[in-house]
């Protein structure tokens, strides 16, 4: 059969762009050119499988986790089953949830395997895995993006990620995002030690931002929408009309306690919750935080 | 399932997707009912792997419109329009619908888009297979209407020729209907059924593997009978004390062989059918068909004869196999010298396994091929045979849907190019019936108005990448040269020439 997967050099020459179905993955290595060179190749040999291996255990992955479920057979299916498993306990969560992260995560694994490489990002639609060796650093662009037609993001702020700190991976997750949220966030950005951890992380968080009942927020079951969602006939945001301040204080206040509860059970770092132009910041480690904008080289948008 | 959601079958995710949604791509949709990937008219467009590869998670929540997919800062030579979806001049003395202006290194290029109506096209299809599909000359049909004609076989491969003139207007009704439908399935990447008169029944689809009488062509095969023997004869010494590649065309004997002979494999009695042709090598030892090694057999041992019992022996071991590895049997004679099936020994399954790894995977390939008229070259210039001259000195450029095409040398513009380069959907029909394909000639502006063009009617290509409606940006392909991309002779080239 004719190769589905796309794999190519994006137009400035430094950076992969892999695509396949609904995978959309730039990558960057840092390093010696022929290590570069070795991991992109690595990455791409990795990629060319990923969406089959997944497609192949998608009922399972669609299914609600738990942990009397039996483990699945592919890599990233695992990574994102690890992920989320934490959370199966007390919430409703699928390993889908983690799906991007997971991807990203193998992915650079793949790259980081083969070949040394100073620092590296795998970036799956906001989703991001880094690779930090020591004395290397990321700086990274939050966007709040209360306006999506504007044709350049507004930066909420930026995080500085650096080796010595135990972030790998960077998640956001919200109703305006392309997956489907319980939530009205506008968007969670979670920092976690690897992307998959992140991405599940956001997810929750970003459901528990919500005002159950609020007649402003128009709220459609997922299956209405997307028969074959993994969400089921669970009521997914699809509108958020005008809060007043109290309610998007009390909304976000009720994240933050479970960004917190999730911060002290170690399975994130940070976090910032957004919602309506108002943006909380949940812990911070060394200056892996949010901080205002500023003209830095080498900005991932998360 | 909900009755009103269609199943995408664009990749292996098969999302059911309710009207007016995307699925989880967010490139797919269903449009009243329709999978689409939308909008009539398509702009290649480089900047659209950058803009669209990084585009923010928080433009994704848009409500899809069922139009434009994001579109960022268009800089100049970024953009080539296509004709896809220009629409057309027919009947012809019109300029082109589109001819637009670009700036590509400081050169002012110009773009003549325009969708050919062509009376005079078809396809040429490869073939991947040894099967034998119809001997050559053999009509070809579709929907029971003769549609083309089997040609050469090549190399691994058999070649159909489909459509063309004859077939699309010189016929009945319902045949010149079903060559058009045939070429536009062909050409925008659907798989159509042939039947061969006498011949094999295939599924042709471009860039997948054929569909012979049902089975699905794995793999092409790594050489004819004898050259496989050549090839393999060092794994077998040793391993087995006769080998058979059945092949339609040439079939081996490894002890006949002059590879065999080099190795010093002994006689081994054996005795083929068929014509020999010089040692080793056999031509007919059947008829053709769509079984081993593009023979008709189901049973190797029938292009055997008896084993010549002054030379064979007891317990000797023949291994037989078709030249893809795909069919193989292993024997051993008996006290009477017939030959026994036995299981393959484990070292031998290596050497088959071998010989169907060195197989290429079996493709179809399809070249649309065409011929732009006078009419179509008037769309271009008011003096079309200025046209057919900068394109054969290769000041203008010639692309189909953006694809790069080859030019027949020789008078006219026939060209062929590979419909798995173009962006999806490419083609169209008119009743006539006839093929509607895209053409794009690209050359410089002073060239231009050299042969005539019509210069008043250019258009900077901001007028239609800014303003317009229904226009579809897609990333252009990345093994394509860009059509813009400079290479062109430099304009003294003009001069130089005298026509």
């Amino acid at each position: 059969m004719k190769q589905r997967a796309q794999i190519r050099m994006l137009a400035d020459g430094r950076r992969l762009h892999l695509h396949d179905g609904p995978i959309d993955l730039i990558v960057e290595a840092f390093g010696a050119p022929c290590a570069i060179e070795a991991a992109y190749h690595a990455a791409g040999a990795r990629f060319v499988t990923v969406l089959d291996e997944l497609c192949g255990e998608l009922w399972y992955l669609r299914r609600r986790c738990s942990p009397e479920n039996e483990w699945p057979q592919g890599a990233v299916a695992r990574r994102m089953v690890a992920a989320v498993m934490p959370y199966a306990p007390q919430y409703f969560i699928t390993p889908m949830a983690a799906v991007a992260g997971a991807v990203a995560e193998e992915i650079l694994a793949a790259m980081v395997a083969v070949v040394e490489l100073s620092s590296a990002y795998v970036n799956d639609g906001g989703d991001i895995a880094l690779h930090l060796s020591p004395g290397e650093k990321f700086v990274v662009g939050l966007v709040a993006g209360m306006e999506p037609r504007l044709e350049r993001p507004s930066l909420l702020g930026t995080i500085t990620v650096h080796e010595s700190d135990p972030v790998r991976g960077i998640a956001t997750s919200g109703w305006r995002g392309r997956s489907f949220s319980l939530g009205i966030a506008d968007a969670v950005t979670v920092l976690a030690d690897r992307a998959a951890a992140a991405d599940a992380a956001a997810t929750i968080i970003a459901n528990q931002v919500d005002l159950p009942g609020h007649p402003a927020i128009v709220r459609v079951p997922a299956c209405e929408l997307a028969p074959d969602s993994d969400l089921g006939d669970r009521l997914v945001t699809q509108a958020v009309g005008e809060l007043i301040s109290p309610e998007v204080q009390h909304a976000l206040e009720v994240g933050s306690r479970t960004a917190d509860l999730l911060l002290r059970m170690g399975l994130i770092r940070s976090a910032a919750l957004s919602l309506q132009g108002e943006t909380r910041v949940v812990g911070d480690i060394g200056e892996s935080r949010i901080v205002t904008p500023q003209g830095e080289r080498g900005y991932v948008h998360a | 399932m909900a009755d009103d959601a269609i199943r995408c079958d664009a990749c292996p995710v098969l999302c059911y997707i309710k009207p007016g949604r995307t699925g989880s791509c967010d490139r797919y949709g269903n449009h009243e009912g329709k999978l689409v990937r939308l909008d009539p008219h398509v702009v290649l467009h480089r900047a659209v792997e950058r803009g669209e590869a990084v585009k923010l998670f928080l433009e994704r929540g848009r409500d899809w419109d069922g139009t434009l997919i994001g579109q960022s800062g268009v800089s100049h030579g970024e953009t080539f329009v296509t004709a896809i979806g220009a629409g057309t001049t027919y009947p012809d003395y019109k300029p082109a619908p589109f001819i637009i202006s670009s700036q590509v290194d400081g050169v002012d290029m110009v773009t003549v888009v325009t969708e050919g109506i062509f009376s005079y096209c078809g396809v040429k299809v490869k073939i991947d297979t040894d099967r034998h599909l119809g001997a050559e000359c053999s009509t070809v049909r579709a929907q029971g209407e003769a549609v083309g004609h089997v040609t050469t076989s090549e190399y691994g491969s058999q070649m159909l020729s489909l459509g063309g003139v004859r077939h699309l207007t010189g016929g009945s009704r319902h045949e010149g209907t079903a060559t058009c439908e045939t070429l536009l399935n062909l050409c925008n990447g659907k798989a159509v059924e042939l039947k061969i008169d006498d011949g094999a029944k295939v599924v042709v689809q471009a860039g997948n593997p054929p569909i012979v009488d049902g089975a699905q062509e794995e793999r092409m095969r790594v050489g004819c009978g004898s050259a496989t023997i050549g090839m393999f004869a060092k794994q077998w010494f040793g391993k087995v004390d006769e080998v058979v590649v059945v092949d339609d065309h040439i079939t081996g004997v490894l002890s006949e062989h002059q590879a065999g002979k080099l190795l010093g494999v002994p006689e081994t009695g054996i005795k083929l059918k068929g014509r020999r042709s010089t040692p080793g090598r056999y031509f007919q030892v059947a008829e053709p068909g769509t079984a081993w090694g593009g023979t008709e057999i189901d049973d190797p041992l029938t292009i055997l004869g008896k084993f010549n019992a002054k030379k064979a022996w007891p317990g000797l071991r023949l291994l037989m196999v078709s030249t893809t590895g795909e069919h193989h049997g292993y024997f051993e004679l008996d006290e009477d010298l017939k030959p026994r099936e036995k299981e393959l020994p484990g070292d031998l399954r290596e050497s088959v396994a071998r010989i169907k790894e060195n197989c290429e995977p079996a493709l179809c390939t399809v070249l649309f091929m065409a011929g732009a008229g006078g009419s179509l070259r008037a769309g271009v210039t008011e003096n079309p045979v200025k046209l057919t001259h900068s394109v054969s000195d290769a000041l203008t450029r010639v692309t189909c849907g953006g694809a790069p095409v080859y030019v027949w040398p020789g008078g006219g513009i026939t060209f062929m190019a590979d419909v798995t380069r173009m962006p999806q959907n490419a083609f169209g029909y008119v009743p006539t019936p006839a093929l509607v394909a895209p053409i794009e000639f690209t050359l410089r502006l002073a060239d231009y108005a050299a042969l005539g063009g019509y210069v008043e009617h250019v258009r900077p290509l901001s007028s239609i990448t800014a303003e317009d409606e229904g226009r579809q940006r897609v990333a252009a392909r990345a093994e394509n040269p860009w059509p813009l991309a400079s290479g062109m002779k430099p304009a003294t080239t003009v001069n130089s020439k005298k026509r």
